[in-house]
């Protein structure tokens, strides 16, 4: 029996210096994920390969109901698409309860495809075209107002329809956050979002049920959404008093964090954000306190994204090579790069070894196969000593990564869900040249 | 491989270079080739000894002997 | 002091052996706890950086183990403080470092399951008193308090320059600070604080007087049981006491003790004050630990670390009255010698 190998290294001894990027604690191995071995799901499917759990999307799913359904009577979710194309996902939210919310006509076909009613569609965006509005007027989705001339355009779209389009404000706000999200809706402080209630109110075509206001996103401070639900329902009191319309659901959009940390925070994420349950209390406690009467209280919808689906997507990968840079660093080429994991532009994903090591780790800059500079994972990590061939687990990728996708360099892998009996499902095809060529068509002086 | 002579290694893994004041820490494995090192082993019984004891091909081990010399040259541990 | 059979043993570890130009407590902390007649103590260091001074003043730190960075949150301290209490008794552990505080108050309770006792602010106290709340909490509890503005981008400066005027005291987020006097100079050290410490940055406006700093400890129920206030004698280019002399002043007491019951302080802290001309008091900082010079206190008369440790065991502790007044320290610089194997032991293995 051989002695277990690991490649010779050195480490020079240095006194360091207290600095924010200080190194991060060596990873305990993933083995398996959702109790399917990793290198089982590998040898199945291929590196790289992302993987949902289904049980984790429905716990989050029910904590969030939880969190917010405890502390008021009326909660609704609104799931949103961007986040994750991948309708195995949409239609699992779906069947727990969630509504969608989505920004484009190529969501909201996509939300009634995976068997939505129009009804419970919210159809948010700054950029609707003519026939994106017609389209949810047909439908009976509830459109909710960016700007004024998308309020003139729709209600030129509704002068010639029987049924009053449903439409909800999306106003903007000074919460206390910086920077204050100003560029989607209409202002509240300047006046804009009450004269644009008063037009829609006003012109009689269109049927105002909600109010709507997403602060930003990644917002670390529940006191912010306080704040935001508490000037939405003076809001809605005011239109309930000043244009004798009642306000049927208040939209406090999402942006809440999850526990990936963002680059250059000081402390780990999951130390410093805050429990959903603090924003459910700082929501609906201000919501409770607004004086609306006991028995017309608004609807609370939430349209939550990444705080449904991060924690239920990993992403498995392979070291294709090691190599040392010029001054001396360790640089670890992966088989998946920013083309997969988007967000590592803006998080330092936890990265586990899927097998044993000792405890020698070795700083490394993480690299993705793409020959494009940008192409860097992390300026530094502390990793065992990978050798090619091992494969790693990066964690919470299950926001945006899966719509942001590109299929620069690389093609889209495969992606599987694990249900909660623990089988594994194929739910996304890894991409073909075929694929991506269908839609091309080539001159025929060029063939 | 030569270590420039002046070059202090302890069995804990310790490197220390007395012409510049720098301290290096080895992993068990590089320890124990640079312990051989200093004995006057040659590299390719070193190599033959470290196959034959370890789990590991013989081209991962030139592979990681050559980054190894790669660390030595960078951290002016050896004689040029 | 030496050791006695009717004292119990005690092991207690103290992080912040930083002894340098801009020294953190942990030295000063230990020097005032050895002089405890409570307990024959055992100290054990806790260090970041492998060259910090306490690791290698072998007679006032028993044994050193190396914590990780803050940054690497508590899942990763909670496991190397179990490690190390496998190895030592660890019965009270006094942090010192603004950076470090947080992940300490979110253990507590998983501490004191390992039989380790601490005395901190609680996570309210330490955010109401953040540089970036203070204005606020200024305004609260009717302390003077500088106009100041939190600052996300360069592009601000001019508008912060015209409200608080010049010069300009820009402050990074955790440490450090500047003073600047033209757009210019207060554009570079935003650059270099940000670039530290991250935004948001703090800008102050400058108050000109007497810089005055009161050591204190409250205990939890609104107490200040002791108070020493100290005047800065001479300052090293970074801002820092090096030497520096205890005051009498009623209203400086007045302060502390007001300050200790409005917030229900718990813990070590110092005010970082102005005196104005017209003898305004006006609190710059407020830290939640003690400061490097807590030595003074036990000096003058007022052991603070020493009290604090009864605090966390839960003994009684009596309001201390009187001080030496007029009791001065003067710092100094001295070169400790080691050897190379030892500070490997340190860098490598992390222990020493």
């Amino acid at each position: 029996m051989k002695l277990p190998y690991e490649r010779p290294t050195l480490r020079k001894l240095t006194a360091g210096a207290l600095h924010k990027f200080g190194p991060r604690p060596g990873a305990a191995p993933t083995t398996a994920l959702d109790g399917v071995p990793v290198a089982e799901l590998v040898a199945r499917f291929g590196s790289p390969l992302f993987v949902l759990s289904e049980r984790q999307l429905r716990r989050s799913y029910q904590a969030a109901v939880r969190a917010f359904g405890t502390r008021y009577p009326a909660v609704q979710l609104a799931w949103s698409y961007k986040t994750n194309y991948l309708n195995a996902v949409c239609r699992t939210f779906h069947q727990e309860g969630a509504w969608a919310e989505v920004v484009s006509g190529m969501e909201l076909e996509k939300a009634l495809l995976n068997g939505v009613p129009g009804p419970h569609i919210l159809f948010n965006g700054p950029g609707k075209r003519r026939a994106d509005l017609e389209r949810a007027c047909v439908v009976d989705a509830v459109i909710h107002l960016d700007n004024a001339d998308e309020l003139h355009l729709l209600l030129d779209v509704a002068a010639g329809r029987a049924a009053r389009p449903r439409v909800a404000l999306r106003v903007n706000l000074d919460a206390g956050t910086y920077p204050q999200w100003d560029r989607f809706g209409f202002n509240l402080e300047n006046g804009e979002a009450w004269q644009a209630l008063g037009r829609v109110v006003a012109s009689g075509r269109l049927a105002l049920v909600g109010l709507h206001c997403h602060i930003g996103t990644y917002v670390l401070q529940p006191k912010a959404y306080g704040t935001a639900a508490t000037k939405l329902a003076a809001l809605a009191l005011r239109c309930q008093r000043e244009l004798h319309t009642t306000i049927q659901y208040l939209d406090l959009g999402g942006g809440f964090p999850s526990t990936n940390t963002l680059k250059g925070a000081y402390l780990p994420a999951a130390d410093t954000v805050p429990a959903l349950d603090e924003y459910a209390e700082a929501i609906t406690g201000a919501l409770l306190g607004a004086g609306f009467p006991s028995d017309e209280l608004p609807l609370l919808v939430l349209e939550a994204g990444r705080a449904l689906v991060d924690d239920a997507g990993s992403l498995i990968g392979s070291v294709l090579a090691n190599k040392r840079l010029a001054d001396g660093r360790r640089a670890t080429i992966l088989d998946f790069g920013v083309n997969l994991l988007f967000t590592s532009f803006w998080y330092d994903h936890h990265i586990s070894p899927t097998r044993e090591f000792s405890s020698q780790t070795e700083p490394t800059v993480l690299y993705g196969p793409l020959c494009m500079n940008i192409d860097q994972l992390r300026e530094s990590i502390a990793l065992p000593l990978l050798a090619p061939g091992d494969t790693v687990v990066v964690h919470k990728v299950g926001a945006y990564n899966m719509s942001q996708w590109q299929q620069f360099i690389n093609l889209r892998p495969n992606v599987v869900l694990i249900d909660e009996a623990g089988a594994v499902h194929l739910i996304r095809a890894a991409e073909t040249l075929e694929y991506l060529q269908q839609l091309e068509r080539v001159p025929e002086h060029l063939l | 491989m030569k270590l420039k002579p002046n070059i202090a290694t302890s069995e804990a893994g310790f490197i220390f270079n007395p012409a510049t004041g720098d301290s290096f820490a080895a992993n068990p494995l590089a320890a124990d080739i640079l312990a051989r090192a200093k004995t006057g082993l040659d590299a390719a019984a070193i190599k033959a000894d470290i196959l034959a004891r370890y789990d590991v091909a013989p081209g991962q081990l030139e592979k990681d002997w050559d980054d190894l010399l790669a660390q030595l040259r960078d951290f002016n541990l050896l004689d040029q | 002091m030496p050791p006695s059979e009717t004292r119990p043993r005690l092991t207690v570890a103290v992080t912040g052996l930083n002894a340098t130009d801009s020294p953190g407590p942990g030295v000063a902390v230990i020097r005032a706890l050895r002089e405890t007649t409570d307990f024959d103590l055992r100290i054990i260091g806790l260090s970041y950086e492998a060259l910090e001074p306490g690791i290698y003043l072998r007679e006032l730190v028993d044994k050193t183990y190396q914590l990780p960075y803050p940054a690497a949150g508590t899942a990763a301290l909670l496991a190397r403080l179990a490690h190390i209490r496998e190895r030592e008794e660890v019965a009270v552990l006094i942090p010192n470092f603004d950076a470090e505080l947080f992940n300490f108050i979110k253990l507590e309770p998983e501490l004191r399951a390992l039989g380790i006792h601490t005395f901190l602010p609680t996570l309210a106290q330490l955010d109401a008193r953040d540089k970036l709340n203070l204005a606020a909490f200024g305004a609260a509890h009717g302390f003077g308090t500088p106009a100041s503005r939190p600052m996300h981008s360069a592009f601000e400066l001019p508008a912060a320059a015209e409200t608080l005027g010049w010069p300009l005291v820009l402050k990074g987020r955790y440490y450090d600070a500047a003073v600047v006097h033209s757009l210019a100079q207060a554009e570079q050290a935003f650059a270099r604080l940000s670039g530290l410490w991250g935004v948001p940055l703090i800008a102050q406006a400058f108050v000109a007087g007497q810089e005055i700093n009161i050591a204190g400890l409250g205990d939890g129920h609104g107490r200040c049981l002791s108070a020493v206030p100290m005047r800065k004698l001479t300052i090293t280019d970074r801002g820092k006491a090096w030497a520096g002399i205890t005051l009498e002043d009623e209203a400086l007491l007045a302060l502390a003790r007001r300050f200790a019951e409005a917030t229900r302080w718990r813990g070590g802290f110092e005010l970082e004050l102005i005196r104005t001309a017209s003898g305004e008091l006006v609190i710059l900082e407020i830290n939640p630990r003690f400061p490097a010079w807590i030595y003074l206190t036990a000096a003058a008369g007022q052991n603070q670390p020493a009290a604090l440790l009864r605090l966390a065991l839960g003994l009684p502790v009596p309001m201390m009255e009187g001080y030496a007044v007029g009791k001065m320290f003067v710092r100094y610089a001295w070169d400790l010698i080691t050897d190379h194997t030892e500070f490997q032991q340190v860098a490598a293995l992390g222990e020493l």
